[in-house]
């Protein structure tokens, strides 16, 4: 899909050109973009160096699964349906935490785990259950507590503070996160059960 | 000084504390974990970059052709209705689609308005809160044979729009 979105964004810049008279700054825009875009990756080598190191650290010393052990009771509210100790808990938590921590990596195998699991019990396997969308529904809200790359580009940018959007990302992440519960909850009351 | 700006200069020291304290406690060797984890985000931005070449020469383009002035101007009279910065309207719905493309869109605001402006503030929260919805959608449920979805799409972007209008009113909120 990247491919047609990609090439027609040229082609489009090329015909708008045609009819704004832009034609000669394009030339320069491309050979300028693809500059800035090296220039800017040596800012991000570092910065992401650091955090995947960092977390990295988190993830040898068992942080994830400790914390994903610590989730059980909210796992339990959150899926009704799955009852008390499902074998899809641990990839739903391990995928929960990996999205919050940013370590993208982690987080989109444990995904597919958990909707594996989650449709070995579908009784309609064309159909999610409330699980699948209370599931999908939290993990496409917006978990993640630091989005580093975008304080990268911010400072490749020259911004005086660079960090001082993690805080409202936060805020807002976190409230994201309450109206897909409260979605979903509101929405099980009205369905019939899987 | 505003508590969420409080947060954004806390959570950094904090995430650092937090994470070596667990794993001095767990007895890890910090240094050799730090460093393999390096590695491996140095090289994931290595591997990356070309892909930014691409998508920076496209967006570049574009923004040169004068495509975004035209649009803006076309969606104006709409989003000034709501108070929505009209030049953000393309980085919003990019964002739902593709990561990396609406990545190539933010920076094209930072660079031509600046990421301390108000566009480029709001635009750096909006793109901590929300997701790429389309594009997990269909991996996650492509991945189990699943069609009917019975409103998981609704309910992620209800989260979405909610992020997208949040991020716009607590800009207005810390930066008048």
């Amino acid at each position: 899909m990247l491919n047609k979105l990609w090439g027609g964004m040229i082609l489009l810049s090329i015909v708008v050109a045609l009819f704004t008279g832009n034609i000669p700054a394009l030339t320069n825009a491309a050979i300028e973009s693809a500059r800035e875009a090296i220039t800017l990756s040596i800012t991000m080598l570092g910065i992401l160096a650091m955090w995947t190191g960092l977390m990295t650290v988190a993830e040898k010393a068992g942080l994830i699964g400790a914390l994903a052990r610590r989730s059980r009771p909210l796992l339990r509210w959150l899926f009704p349906d799955l009852g008390k100790n499902h074998p899809a808990h641990e990839p739903i938590a391990t995928n929960f935490i990996a999205n919050i921590l940013g370590l993208g990596w982690a987080a989109t195998p444990s995904g597919l785990k958990a909707m594996k699991v989650m449709q070995e019990e579908n009784p309609k396997k064309d159909t999610a259950t409330r699980s699948m969308r209370m599931f999908m529904v939290i993990n496409m809200s917006s978990l993640q507590l630091v989005t580093i790359s975008v304080v990268a580009y911010r400072m490749q940018y020259n911004s005086i503070n660079p960090s001082e959007i993690i805080g409202p990302g936060l805020v807002v992440t976190a409230i994201t996160t309450v109206v897909a519960v409260a979605f979903c909850k509101i929405l099980d009351k009205f369905d019939r059960k899987d | 000084m505003n508590w969420m700006l409080f947060l954004s200069d806390m959570i950094i020291p904090i995430t650092f504390a937090g994470i070596l304290m667990y794993a001095f406690s767990r007895k890890v060797p910090v240094y050799d974990h730090f460093v393999t984890g390096a590695k491996e985000g140095f090289f994931t931005v290595l591997h990356i970059a070309p892909t930014i070449v691409g998508l920076l020469i496209s967006v570049g383009m574009l923004r040169a052709s004068g495509a975004f002035d035209l649009l803006g101007g076309l969606i104006a009279p709409l989003t000034d209705r709501i108070g929505y910065p009209a030049e953000t309207v393309p980085l919003t719905l990019m964002r739902l689609v593709s990561s990396s493309a609406s990545t190539g869109l933010l920076l094209d605001i930072f660079e031509n308005y600046g990421p301390d402006s108000f566009i480029g503030r709001f635009t750096s929260i909006m793109m901590s809160s929300t997701e790429t919805v389309f594009y997990t959608m269909s991996i996650y449920f492509m991945s189990v044979k699943v069609t009917k979805t019975r409103f998981t799409l609704a309910g992620a972007l209800l989260a979405n729009f909610t992020g997208v209008m949040l991020s716009l009113m607590i800009t207005r909120y810390l930066y008048p």
